[in-house]
């Protein structure tokens, strides 16, 4: 995929449906801004975002995070018989670790799916697929 | 132990692998009249009901079965985690029987996957344009992956830490074929080599076809009671010595650790209720959804040292003839696998420790170990069974 294609891909995807916890991370990154949340008492990071942090049940705050991270794992998908996908075939999904220390899940795109490797740097790229939902894809940089 | 040792006399198959005149009621009726037969039981003794609904046409969640089959139950569960239910329950049946709750639990599953839906199961994206997804779904489905596309995810993080390879994944495809070719009612038979399996279509790399595992129809069903009243019954009881159950997530972008799922704590946990270990098992039977499934709980259950899955798959111990022959039916990945498999690792075991295996019979069967993985690896548990009750 690469990042003049991708727009036109967003509206072949089932988006979120925001709840409490999430409105706000869509609603960031919709306005070009990754945020994760924070415990206000043990200071963990999370993600995805909950009502309560989940290593102490504390509240969480929301903390901009750096965009920056690395592909912790990774798959190719050569076969999807979902017709909205299956043209887009192969592309990366990729597990990326934030500097921040949490984990998700995206399209790692701007790339050559065959040269992908753990561990790789990257950097996220937010792309607006509705008023109130942005993704955030990633794809590979120069350390 | 006692007299209320749980204890399992029935099991029953409805027919697979390709039934399109089944629906899933069909075979929820089947593996009970079938079940029932194999033990001697009347319908009417039963006084316990489990039932984990899914991947059929028909509504088939706990209460609806119940009244479909009628069961007039004193107990009754609904505990549905996917693939690996079925090990749950035989946990929670044996506790409900022990605590005398009950003295008659029927299990069931039917499932008409292949023939109403196709293949899709494993490589289709589960929501597409134009819909909004709730719930922890929100962070996955917009990304397409793909069932088999979150176990390549584990794959290749298991290659990455510990140079597993892809011939050494096909090697577990290749020895549950080799038993699938035992079985009349497998879905695919013919023998295959490791070259084959690395030559088949890549569908999410490192994953290839054949270390993917078939969609077909199918059902199962079996009985436990307590020890006692299993004396009198037609086959000899098979004992569960112990069974425990863990999750780490489930979706599979929130597994903590890609290399190591929750049977490194049922699996343990297991063993321990059972006084066994896991080299005095005659035959595992594990959930081989894919073939980084089986290394995995392999390696977490404790059959080998964490990282080492692949070495210890490569001497042989799990194929026919080896030391611990591994899903003697031929598995999912070649006999069938009609969208939760757990219930046909339970039978296939107990069959086992009956000496009732034919041609795929491992001599001398006295413990066999049943682990079930449901969801992305997430919901896993462990159930060791002997032909003898514990001393
Ligand atoms: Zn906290």
């Amino acid at each position: 995929m690469t990042i003049e294609g991708l727009q036109e891909t967003l509206v072949l995807r089932a988006l979120p449906a925001p709840d409490n916890a999430s409105r706000h991370y869509w609603q960031s990154a919709a306005e070009g801004k990754l945020v994760v949340q924070r415990c206000t008492t043990c200071g963990e990071y999370q993600f995805y975002p909950r009502a309560l942090c989940v290593a102490c049940a504390g509240e969480t705050e929301w903390v901009e995070a750096s965009g920056r991270g690395t592909l912790h794992t990774f798959t190719v998908i050569r076969q999807n018989r979902s017709a909205a996908f299956a043209a887009l075939s192969p592309y990366a999904v990729g597990i990326v670790e934030l500097e921040e220390g949490v984990r998700m899940m995206s399209n790692i795109v701007d790339c050559d799916v065959d040269a992908l490797e753990v561990g790789m740097a990257l950097e996220v790229l937010l792309l607006k697929a509705a008023d109130d939902v942005g993704l955030p894809f990633w794809r590979p940089v120069a350390r | 132990m006692g007299s209320r040792d749980p204890v399992i006399v029935g099991i029953g198959w409805s027919d697979y692998p390709v039934t399109p005149q089944l629906d899933s009621m069909d075979h929820h009726a089947l593996a009970l009249r079938r079940a029932l037969a194999d033990c001697g039981l009347e319908k009417s003794d039963i006084d316990g009901y489990v039932c984990a609904s899914g991947f059929s046409q028909n509504v088939d969640d706990a209460p609806n079965m119940a009244e479909y089959l009628r069961i007039n139950h004193r107990w009754i569960d609904s505990t549905s985690v996917g693939g690996s239910s079925f090990e749950f329950h035989v946990q929670h049946a044996a506790a409900a029987i022990e605590e005398s709750l009950c003295d008659v639990v029927l299990v069931t599953y039917g499932s008409d996957l292949l023939s109403r839906a196709g293949r899709m199961l494993g490589t289709s994206t589960f929501s597409t344009g134009g819909t909004r997804v709730p719930g922890p779904a929100q962070y996955e489905n917009c990304w397409g992956n793909v069932l088999a596309g979150g176990y390549a995810l584990a794959a290749r993080r298991h290659m990455h830490e510990f140079g597993t390879t892809s011939a050494q994944l096909a090697e577990i495809a290749v020895g549950v074929r080799e038993f699938a070719g035992l079985n009349p009612h497998a879905q695919y038979r013919d023998p295959i080599t490791v070259d084959d399996v690395l030559g088949s279509r890549m569908i999410a790399d490192p994953l290839h076809k054949l270390d993917c595992c078939v969609i077909s129809d199918g059902g199962g069903a079996f009985i436990m009671t307590t020890k006692e009243r299993a004396r009198d019954l037609a086959k000899p009881p098979v004992y569960v010595l112990g069974a425990a159950g863990a999750q780490t997530h489930w979706t599979i972008s929130q597994m903590p650790d890609f290399t190591t799922t929750a049977a490194a704590q049922c699996g343990p946990e297991a063993f321990g209720l059972a006084g066994v270990r896991p080299e005095e098992v005659d035959t595992i039977q594990v959930y081989d959804s894919f073939t980084i499934t089986v290394l995995l709980l392999l390696e977490d259950m404790g059959f080998c040292k964490k990282g080492e899955g692949g070495a210890f798959v490569e001497t042989g111990v799990l194929r026919r003839g080896g030391r611990q022959p591994l899903n003697t039916d031929g598995g999912g990945l070649s006999a069938c696998h009609p969208g939760m498999r757990g219930i046909f690792l339970i039978n296939e075991a107990v069959r086992q420790l009956r000496g009732e295996g034919g041609e795929a019979q491992v001599p001398d069967c006295e413990v066999a170990v049943a682990c079930g993985s449901g969801g992305y690896l997430s919901c896993i548990a462990t159930v060791v069974l002997g032909k003898e009750g514990r001393s």
